[in-house]
């Protein structure tokens, strides 16, 4: 907890907080339809207005995913993708924004467990990485992860889930660093018709638990429930909605436009938030 | 429970078990086996995970709820299951010696002869029971031959619950008979499309139901994987095959067998059997698993040979995987073998050297299938039949170093009626047999 200063991702979000509004955070993964290409979306992504980037790794077995990240981490994997493409996005990041959009890494933990925990969290900070995310390593199994991460300062992001007890809050709560990501329901990545009250009620329960910060993912898809969520929590996280973009037969600017366009209603809707009362 | 005696094999140990020295290697508990298991899944799992744990501890402390499971291990699945000794399939190890008595004799644990044809319903008898206790009205499940879908199907039609069954569209294909079998009995069969179709993503389809349904869905895991508690508990549930074997053989040939041999997928018929002869220094503990193509054609489920330590599904545990940690396909003849990764506690045995692992090529697997048909009269499923070619090869070996009055216990995990349209096309006995179309 005492630890958020040290966060880029903290202060990015305190930053945005002090302008009053929450911090919209997009995902896509890398290597889709191949690296040089999802460097293009990622960089039209953060010009379209998201605040903080989310880099996902290709895997084979994405248990946290639904059809369409499926996918495309299954299309990025056929295509060649490698682990370490990530860091060259990263680094595109930090290049393309100036270092001022913090990017995470989102990986499954066997591909960063087979590249060497330690010699990941190595490159990702020299890449200008600002930490990662782990879908399926839980706290109480991240000893080695944790680790090198303090040793670097990178954000140790974990889930937090409807589920979750309060002992787990706390524990999750005081692992994390960055911000600690709400599963807003049961479930997995994909879009849904709205965005339950079980999220607040989480957000509620986890600043309770002790996190500075804490961003929602899983479901918003839309300028208006990021407006929704954008009113109670630090972040808005979305993923399925800006990788369909990408997933459609069109020629490849007409993807990127259509990118910029979502990203771009998702962003107005985090900008209104908390300026009409949240539902526009 | 008796003191054990200091055994070398625990000397070696100390440092892995740290936490588990008072136990006997058979107690061992989750949620680590040395350096494997573990949880290694998304928070939302984990309260219905602690939510398992409780009342499968609670569970082992109740009477009541043994004396329910022995008497649907008696009444319904038909144990125990009987100790056949196979003179004629032992005869092709070696012949008689100058004594005329043979050097090798070879028992069969006949898991086949349970209700639904294989071991399976031991494990799904006990979480059915646990499921009911929770208040849990829908089981999913995943299953590559069918076998443990079959007998989660079963228990779900016997206890009134929901239940859906997550294939392989590969595998569906190849296990038609086995879908026919799990609708009759009530259960909704879901083919899995995404991936590589098989088992593999079919558990990854059964983790995003559970994910998403978990409040009233128990994930019925049909092998000694997953995250903790299933390794362990799903050890518990068969632990019974190799109590009873053991007793079994002390009664029948009056000591323990010299080796005890089975086929090792996720591993928990093999776990179940073993676990009764952990802690025995004299008795020699033999893994097979799918050689498939063979070791160097790639195409093969030989984690021990092909693989290393990494995370899938829950545990980490040895796994068939490239440079990148990206899961690579397995391929066997047998469906039930399929499988990339395999339980941490035989990754376990395998470090601290208290199991051998083998590998068993399908063509090795065939012809030890033909032989048990054809000298014995029971037809094996093929996933079994990796653990009789191992045997084979074990027996000679011993023969060949001058071993004699040995004896061997094999798990026939699976009766091999499933496994009837394979086998026919392997040895061609179809009329216009094709080899396309057949997958």
């Amino acid at each position: 907890m005492s630890t958020a200063t040290t966060s880029r991702t903290a202060a990015r979000l305190d930053e945005l907080a002090g302008t009053g509004r929450a911090a919209l955070v997009g995902y896509l993964p890398v290597g889709f339809p191949d690296v040089a290409r999802s460097v293009e979306a990622v960089t039209t992504m953060v010009d379209a207005g998201v605040d903080v980037v989310e880099i996902g790794v290709p895997y084979t077995d994405p248990v946290m995913d639904g059809p369409v990240i499926q996918r495309a981490a299954e299309a990025a994997l056929a295509a060649g993708a490698r682990v370490r493409d990530v860091l060259t996005v990263v680094e595109a990041v930090a290049e393309h924004s100036g270092g001022t959009v913090p990017a995470l890494v989102m990986s499954y933990y066997n591909p960063v467990l087979r590249y060497g925990v330690e010699a990941f969290a190595r490159d990702l900070a020299a890449a200008g990485g600002a930490g990662m995310i782990t879908p399926d390593l839980i706290p109480d199994e991240a000893a080695e992860w944790s680790a090198a991460a303090d040793e670097l300062g990178l954000d140790k992001v974990y889930l937090v889930a409807p589920s979750s007890t309060a002992e787990r809050l706390h524990l999750t709560a005081r692992a994390s660093r960055g911000f600690v990501y709400a599963a807003s329901t049961m479930g997995v990545t994909g879009t849904r018709e709205s965005v339950g009250l079980a999220a607040e009620e989480l957000v509620t329960a986890t600043r309770s638990a002790g996190a500075d910060h804490v961003c929602v993912g899983l479901g918003v898809s839309t300028g208006e429930q990021a407006a929704e969520v954008g009113r109670y929590a630090d972040g808005v996280i979305v993923g399925s909605a800006l990788v369909r973009t990408l997933l459609s037969d069109d020629p490849w600017t007409d993807r990127l436009d259509a990118l910029g366009r979502v990203t771009g209603e998702l962003a107005a809707g985090v900008a209104r938030a908390r300026t009409t009362g949240g539902d526009s | 429970m008796p003191e054990q005696p200091e055994q070398p094999v625990r000397d070696a140990l100390t440092e892995t078990l740290a936490d588990q020295v008072a136990e006997k290697l058979a107690d061992v508990h989750g949620p680590y086996f040395g350096q494997f298991g573990g949880r290694y899944v998304p928070e939302a799992l984990i309260a219905a995970l602690d939510e398992l744990e409780a009342e499968f501890r609670k569970a082992q402390g109740d009477p009541g709820f043994a004396a329910e499971l022995s008497r649907l291990h008696r009444d319904y699945t038909g144990r125990p299951s009987p100790l056949t000794e196979v003179p004629r399939f032992a005869a092709h190890i070696a012949g008689p010696g100058d004594d005329g008595a043979a050097p090798v004799r070879v028992f069969l644990k006949r898991e086949d002869l349970n209700h639904t044809g294989s071991h399976k319903i031991n494990n799904v008898l006990g979480q059915a029971l646990l499921v009911k206790r929770m208040g849990k009205t829908r089981v999913i499940a995943e299953t590559g031959a069918g076998q443990h879908g079959v007998a989660t199907a079963t228990a779900a039609a016997l206890l009134g619950l929901e239940c859906v069954v997550y294939m392989g569209e590969e595998d569906t294909r190849r296990q038609a008979l086995n879908v026919a079998r799990m609708e009759l009995l009530g259960a909704t069969v879901v083919p899995v499309t995404v991936g590589t179709r098989t088992l593999k993503d079919a558990i990854n389809e059964a983790l995003r139901d559970w994910v998403t349904n978990v409040d009233h869905t128990h994930y019925l895991l049909g092998t000694v994987t997953g995250p903790h508690p299933f390794p362990e508990m799903v050890r518990e549930f068969h632990r019974i095959i190799g109590e009873e074997a053991r007793e079994q053989m002390l009664e029948r040939v009056g000591r323990l067998p010299d080796v005890v041999a089975a086929c090792v997928g996720g591993g928990s018929n093999a776990l179940g059997l073993f676990n009764a002869f952990l802690d025995d220094d004299g008795v020699a503990l033999y893994g097979f698993e799918a050689g498939g193509e063979g070791i160097e054609s790639g195409r093969h489920a030989a984690r021990f040979s092909g693989g290393a330590p990494g995370v899938l599904h829950g545990a980490r545990s040895y796994l068939l995987q490239d440079d990148d940690g990206q899961t690579r396909p397995s391929h066997s003849v047998s469906a039930g073998l399929d499988y990339p990764s395999v339980g941490p506690a035989h990754s376990w045995l395998h470090d601290i050297g208290r199991a051998a692992y083998e590998p068993v090529t399908d063509a090795e697997a065939m012809e030890a299938f033909q032989l048990l048909c054809r000298t014995e009269g029971i037809i094996p499923a093929i996933e079994s039949a990796h653990a009789l070619a191992g045997v084979l090869r074990v027996g000679r070996r011993i023969v060949e170093d001058g071993g004699s009055d040995q004896v061997l216990l094999v798990n026939l995990s699976g009766r091999g009626d499933k496994d009837v349209a394979t086998a026919a096309r392997w040895f061609g006995l179809l009329d216009g047999d094709a080899t396309e179309g057949d997958q």
